[in-house]
This record gives structure tokens, sequence and C-alpha cells, in this order.
């Protein structure tokens, strides 16, 4: 294990005076060995952050992340970056709370600059009817202990200046998490790995996990492009991989995976300092620290892996974004893009242990597994360390679609999926 | 109008009562699992998916899809009740 190089104005000030010569990588890209006490499939943030939370509060150091591909090359780096905890039942309010308290931190936790911005999400009502309904769910949300605050029509378009006031969908109110907000995800990505890498964590790019080792019930190890890897403790982190990967070991999961696909304009000027979401309208939409608009809205109807989104969907969220915001028709787009999220019935996630011994899962996510990286990594290193659900996400095990206690989060997507 | 007799409330009208249907159809007994893969879990597959489409805004009849969720690629298109032209089932239905 080495110390990872210290991030700060002084070590800046001393590397630029020594020609910036002397930065080393922020991790190191390792070689599979032939055995560990814990695997994790996938090298998303949810996959690094629990390799990171296994060494540093679990002192499980012999941990290795498979990725087929890139650190953060699929949804952890497709996602339009936004974090906020307005869930509607108290399980998930705490679980999403917990995971933006640690966001509020991470920065100086991992000694990364993840750029988060607390610039506050809003979800606007275009109707009576509506705002009605979000009346219910801000109190719902506060109730939980989240703040959440009901805004009028005058109070929105203050707060939000570019928003069209003669909109086909009138702007009747809303609300607003203001501790919600976007930071940066690629930071997310190598602020984990870099400080997973520090704590003595296996970073293997390039491995693909073609299978899992069953003996007697309990996981035994992986087979990979690179080789097998023995390890009694197999974490499967693959997002939209999760069904196939999952399949492998006769686990079948309540799970379709769709594309959802995000875009961004050319960046202009500060011009929107909060994150807009329209449920009725249909779409998603913020700024980047860079400038760009990044648009979101619904999920292609149908199962796909492709990783690229329909033009139709694409077509139908432009107009949306448009219709909230008509001088961005100015704009021109730069780039659209589409991740495999993997969508479970109650659109809630699944976390927890499997039939299988030794066999964790972590999935489920759906179109919203940014926001909880920090605490799935906390709460799934736990539920690793001593073989049971930590308590923040016994609710989220796969058997509640055996018991029927679902735990349906629909609205709380934002838009429909 | 209707009057109807409630066994609690004894005669009264239409508008107290709302339709229910037929009492015919019941859940069929299952085990929880049997519940769970009928509900819940779905095949999908990472390469060839049998679906069904609808084509709304034409002639608005169903019909059978096979389509490739990696590329995209429509493999085949048949009608209601057909089995699917050539193409290995991945679910081993019919």
């Amino acid at each position: 294990m080495r110390p990872a190089q210290r991030y700060s104005v002084v070590n800046v000030l001393l590397q630029g005076l020594a020609r910036n010569r002397g930065w080393k990588p922020a991790w190191r890209a390792a070689e599979p060995r032939p055995a560990y006490d814990v695997v994790i499939v996938g090298g998303g943030g949810h996959g690094l952050a629990t390799a990171y939370y296994l060494a540093r509060h679990h002192g499980i150091g012999r941990v290795a992340v498979l990725e087929k591909k890139w650190i953060g090359g699929g949804n952890s780096g497709r996602n339009t970056q936004v974090t906020r905890s307005n869930y509607f039942h108290p399980e998930s309010c705490a679980f999403f709370d917990r995971s933006l308290r640690l966001y509020e931190t991470l920065g100086q936790e991992l000694n990364f600059n993840i750029m988060l911005s607390q610039r506050g999400v809003l979800t606007l009502a275009a109707s009576n009817h509506e705002l009605e309904l979000q009346r219910r769910w801000a109190n719902a949300i506060r109730m939980n202990g989240v703040d959440s605050e009901m805004l009028d029509r005058a109070q929105v378009l203050a707060l939000v200046p570019a928003l069209s006031a003669h909109s086909r969908f009138p702007i009747v109110g809303g609300f607003i998490q203001r501790r919600g907000g976007i930071s940066r995800h690629d930071a997310v990505v190598w602020g984990f790995a870099r400080a997973a890498s520090a704590l003595g964590v296996d970073i293997v790019q390039d491995c693909e996990v073609t299978g899992i080792d069953i003996k007697g019930g309990a996981a035994r190890g992986v087979r990979t492009s690179r080789g097998a890897i023995a390890s009694d403790r197999i974490v499967m982190c693959a997002a939209g991989h999760a069904t196939e990967l999952a399949r492998e070991t006769g686990i079948r999961l309540p799970i379709t995976t769709m594309s959802l696909q995000a875009m961004v304009t050319e960046p202009v000027k500060p011009v929107l300092d909060t994150v807009v979401i329209s449920a009725v309208a249909h779409a998603y939409v913020s700024q980047s620290s860079r400038g760009e608009i990044v648009i979101g809205g619904a999920a292609d109807i149908y199962n796909s892996y492709a990783q690229r989104g329909s033009l139709s969907v694409m077509r139908a969220t432009v107009a949306a974004a448009l219709e909230l915001f008509p001088s961005f028709s100015r704009l021109r787009l730069m780039r659209q893009w589409a991740g495999a999220v993997d969508i479970t019935p109650d659109t809630s996630p699944i976390m927890g242990l499997t039939p299988v011994s030794g066999l964790y899962i972590n999935c489920g996510w759906g179109t919203g597994g940014y926001k909880a990286i920090p605490a799935g990594g906390e709460t799934m290193a736990y539920t690793v360390a001593h073989d049971r659900p930590h308590p923040l996400i016994r609710r989220f095990g796969l058997e509640r679609f055996s018991t029927g206690a679902l735990l349906d989060e629909g609205a709380a997507a934002g838009v429909a999926h | 109008m209707l009057r109807l007799p409630c066994p609690h409330c004894g005669l009264r009208d239409e508008p107290e009562f709302s339709f229910g249907g037929s009492p015919q159809i019941r859940p069929p007994s299952a085990s929880d699992g049997e519940w769970t893969r009928y509900l819940f879990e779905r095949e999908n597959p990472k390469g060839l998916h049998l679906e069904r489409w609808v084509h709304s805004y034409g002639c608005g009849r169903w019909f059978n899809v096979v389509r490739d969720t990696v590329t995209h690629r429509i493999v085949a298109a048949y009608l209601m009740g057909d089995p699917a032209p050539g193409v290995p089932d991945p679910a081993g239905h019919p």
C-alpha cells in the first residue's frame, strides 16, 4: 500500500515550480492476482465505492474490482450527475439522504474535488392537481426528516427566470429540495478509485467476468477474460448487465434493461443554477459547470443493451425541454448518448444477499444510481463484511419480490420510465 | 335504475353501488415462487428477444417481433399465434 499523492494548494504550487513533472497517476492499474478476499464485478461508482469502504471501514484490503472495459465508462459516466434525496417512503429517504450527506463531505474524505454544487432540485407542477400531489409528496419527505419546500408560481419564476411563463404546460408551482444538486461524475469515479487504490485495492480494467463458480451453494471464484480468480466473497455491481451475470449463477432477477439517453448543448454562460424537472413536459434540465445545458427525459420504450437511444425519444425530450426553456432553441446539441439501465418493477434498487452464500448483489438502480453511489458502497461493504444486510438496505433485498413487500418509488424517479 | 338488496344494508338504489364484474376469475393457487416468476421475472436477454408490438397509428393490430437487444436489428415479424419463424426461441416457448 502506498499513500496517494495529496492534492492541495501547497502541492499544486510545489508541483508547478517543478514544471508539473512530479505528478503521479491517480491510481494504480493492477494485474489480476490468483485470489482475493473479495472480488467486485463492475468498476463503476458502486463497485469502486464498495471496494473503498471495505478497505476503509472494515480493514479488508485484498479486494479486486474487475471492470470489463474502463472504470466509469458505463452508467457512472453516462448519467446527468443529479444528487437528491426527495424520495417518498421512509426507507428510501433514509438511504438516499445518507448518500447525499456522504456526498456533502466526499470531496474532503477522498481528497478529490467532486465539484458538488447544492443548487437545488426543483420539480414543477403543471396543474393544481399535480400541485396537490406534490404537497403530499413534499410533506412525506419532510416527515422523513429531509428538506423539501413548496413554491408558488411567482417563487418558481423568480428562482428560474429562464423558464417560460407561457408554456403549454402552465407553471402553477413546484417543490424544491435545496440540498439537492449536481456534481462531477468522473470525479466521483476517479476519487473512489484513487482512494481505494491507495488502500491496496486492485483495480483491473479490460477484465470481463464470464462466469461465477459456485460449489455447494457457495461462491468460490470468478472466470474472467484474464483467467480464473478465487474468492469466496463476490459482489455483483454490473448495473445494466446484472441480469446476464446473475442468470449464470441460476438467480433470476426481476429486471428489464432499457436505454436511457441524455444530451448536452454547446456550452454557454451561466443561465440556469437549478436542476429543473417536469414530469408533465417530461424532461429534466440543468447546466453543467462547463456551461453545457444537460437534458434528460424518458427511457426508450423497449428492451435494449445497445447503449444508444432512439431518435424519437430524443426528439420528444428536446421538445419538452424547449417547451420549458424556449430560449435554448438557439443552442446546438453537441453530444447525445445512452446507458443501459436495469429497471425493477417498483423502481427501487436491489441490494443485499442472494440465495448463494458469499454472493452479494447491487443492481436495479434503473435511472437513479448515481446519487446512491456513496451510500451504496458504504452499505454493501458492511453487508459483505458482516454477511448480513446493512440496516439501511434491509428493505431493498431481492426477497421482496417473493414476499410482496415492494417499495414503489415510481413517482420519485422524476419522470416516467 | 336498479334496486339492489345489500345483505348488510337492505334494499338500496343503484347510485350507491359500483359494479364489480364477474366473480368467475379467481387467482390460481400458486406458491410465492411461482407468483414471483409470473409477476416480476422476465427473460431480459442480451441478444434475441421475442416481443409484441401494436401498430397504434396504423391498422391498430398486434403482432410479434424478434429483435436483437444489442444491435436493435429486427430479425422477424409474424402474426399473433404463429410460431417464431426459423428462430431458436431464447425463452424456450413454443
